[in-house]
């Protein structure tokens, strides 16, 4: 606590946060850039400062001196309100995160709800960029990303329970709270024991964060950007800024709930100085699986990624909370909770595999010919 | 107690005023920067080269109202497997068997949509 003032102390930590998250940002740009362009075989951008380390930063200047256009026919409050109701969930999704055991704003005791709740509001700000825009395909993509988080937030949330069902903690199990959560995990993180709560987890994020393959809402081959196509400058920045500190604040919730946070197998009570860079590793581990993930895939159809969250996920993440509830009740040892999880991490793989392999279903073909 | 709640939740509180702020500044530095030049064909919205027909508030397809729906039931079950997740074991196994009951009946709920061909998105 800094200065024994509880406002003074959220002030500093938040502005801490604050000027990192634009930092975050360029350097999160220019890194998805050049990631995405080796794997395609090209050098991504090359020409701004050395290795085009400059590039995100000329950007940015670009964006900031561009014009703010809006529609003659757009409903104003909703057109820009937007882009505050997109970040700032996120913002305040970040001050319940903790980085490491003593870098955090505030350690809240329902902390991976409060954020798992707070960072789904951005879903009404892509709605009211979509009606506000007054534009075709903006209405598309906002009721396309909005049937689209709502059907990936579900399992997320499930594969959430799941977690903090088993979570150990002193004298008992359950807990909410992410540094407790960590701290239960020890040598074993809960990757080891809940591989299906990771799994889900896993591909409800990519959803949530609308990439590759799950980005039908902001297509532009097919929506020509969703929601944000009739934004620019500074406004349309705003969103890629929600989209990129999204990134980051699902890729640290995943390395503390499933990864084991700041532990290591190798030892418990690591000191600060370890903390730092073992999170820093597995969050860019996530990051960089992310990227690799857009890279690697195609897009999916509407109909396939419906159905895969809730034919697939759905049924998937409550075996898994069953499973749990069964295994605390009676009390079963963590090695059971690992198996029964991992069957169903066999069956999600190959209800996924299946349902990738399905052959196209073609209209039948014209047989006779009708004279008119 | 509230007291240190209050404490917890004043960086909410304070994380949402940054935010807005965070927000705000970078808008309003782009106002100072951007230069402003209002044209009638700029207001028009994007179409894809074409004059924009009608207005863009299209009618929705009747089934993102269906999924919504359905997001609301396994949504508010969700709510209830919070608090649910934390103290079942202190309440013992009753309290399992509850809840299985309660998933079983939302899950005989999704089995009713899916042979519907609700999920099926035509």
């Amino acid at each position: 606590m800094i200065g024994d003032n509880a406002w003074l102390d959220a002030f500093v930590r938040i502005l801490a946060i604050a000027a990192g998250v634009p930092v975050a940002v360029i350097v999160l740009n220019y890194l998805e850039r050049k990631v995405v362009g080796r794997i395609q075989n090209r050098l991504g951008p090359m020409r701004v400062g050395p290795y085009g380390t400059l590039q995100a930063v000329a950007d940015t200047i670009k964006l900031l001196t561009k014009e703010d256009v809006r529609p003659t026919t757009a409903d104003r409050w909703a057109f820009e309100l937007a882009p505050y109701v997109v970040v700032v969930p996120t913002i305040v999704a970040m001050a319940a995160l903790p980085f490491t055991q003593d870098l955090w704003v505030r350690n809240l005791g329902l902390a991976l709800f409060f954020i798992l709740a707070v960072s789904t509001v951005s879903i009404v700000g892509f709605l009211m960029a979509g009606w506000g825009s007054d534009n075709k395909y903006a209405i598309l993509g906002a009721m396309r990303s909005a049937a689209q988080l709502i059907s990936y937030e579900i399992p997320l949330v499930m594969a959430a329970v799941a977690v903090a069902m088993v979570a150990h903690v002193d004298g008992g199990r359950g807990s909410l709270n992410l540094i407790e959560i960590v701290e239960g995990q020890g040598r074993v993180p809960y990757l080891i024991w809940q591989p299906l709560a990771f799994f889900i987890f896993t591909v409800a994020a990519v959803a949530e964060l609308y990439r590759q393959p799950f980005d039908i809402p902001v297509a532009e081959s097919e929506v020509v950007g969703g929601p944000l196509v009739e934004y620019s400058g500074m406004r349309w920045a705003m969103f890629m800024m929600g989209e990129y500190v999204n990134l980051v604040l699902l890729s640290v919730l995943a390395s503390l709930v499933f990864l084991g946070g700041w532990n290591w197998p190798l030892g418990d009570e690591v000191g600060p100085a370890l903390q730092v860079p073992l999170m820093v590793i597995k969050v860019s581990a996530f990051i960089l699986f992310f990227f690799w993930v857009r890279a690697a895939l195609p897009r999916l159809r509407i109909d396939q990624l419906m159905a895969y969250s809730w034919q697939v996920l759905l049924p998937l993440a409550f075996y898994q909370i069953v499973v749990n509830g069964l295994a605390l009740v009676y009390e079963w040892p963590d090695v059971a909770l690992g198996a029964l999880s991992a069957v169903g991490t066999m069956v999600a793989i190959y209800l996924t595999y299946k349902a990738v392999r399905r052959p196209v279903r073609r209209p039948a073909p014209v047989t006779q010919r009708v004279e008119v | 107690m509230v007291a240190e709640l209050f404490q917890q939740y004043v960086g909410v509180v304070v994380a949402t005023v940054a935010g807005f702020v965070l927000v705000g500044a970078a808008l309003f530095a782009n106002r100072l920067l951007a230069p402003r030049q209002a044209t009638r064909a700029k207001g028009l919205t994007y179409e894809c080269g074409m004059l924009p027909i009608g207005r863009g508030r299209l009618q929705i397809h009747f089934r993102y109202y269906l999924f919504a729906i359905l997001f609301l039931v396994f949504d508010i079950e969700a709510v209830f497997l919070f608090p649910w997740a934390l103290s079942f074991l202190d309440v013992g196994a009753m309290a399992f068997y509850e809840m299985l009951l309660f998933i079983i009946a939302l899950g005989f709920g999704l089995y009713y949509a899916w042979r519907k061909g609700v999920l099926q998105w035509r």
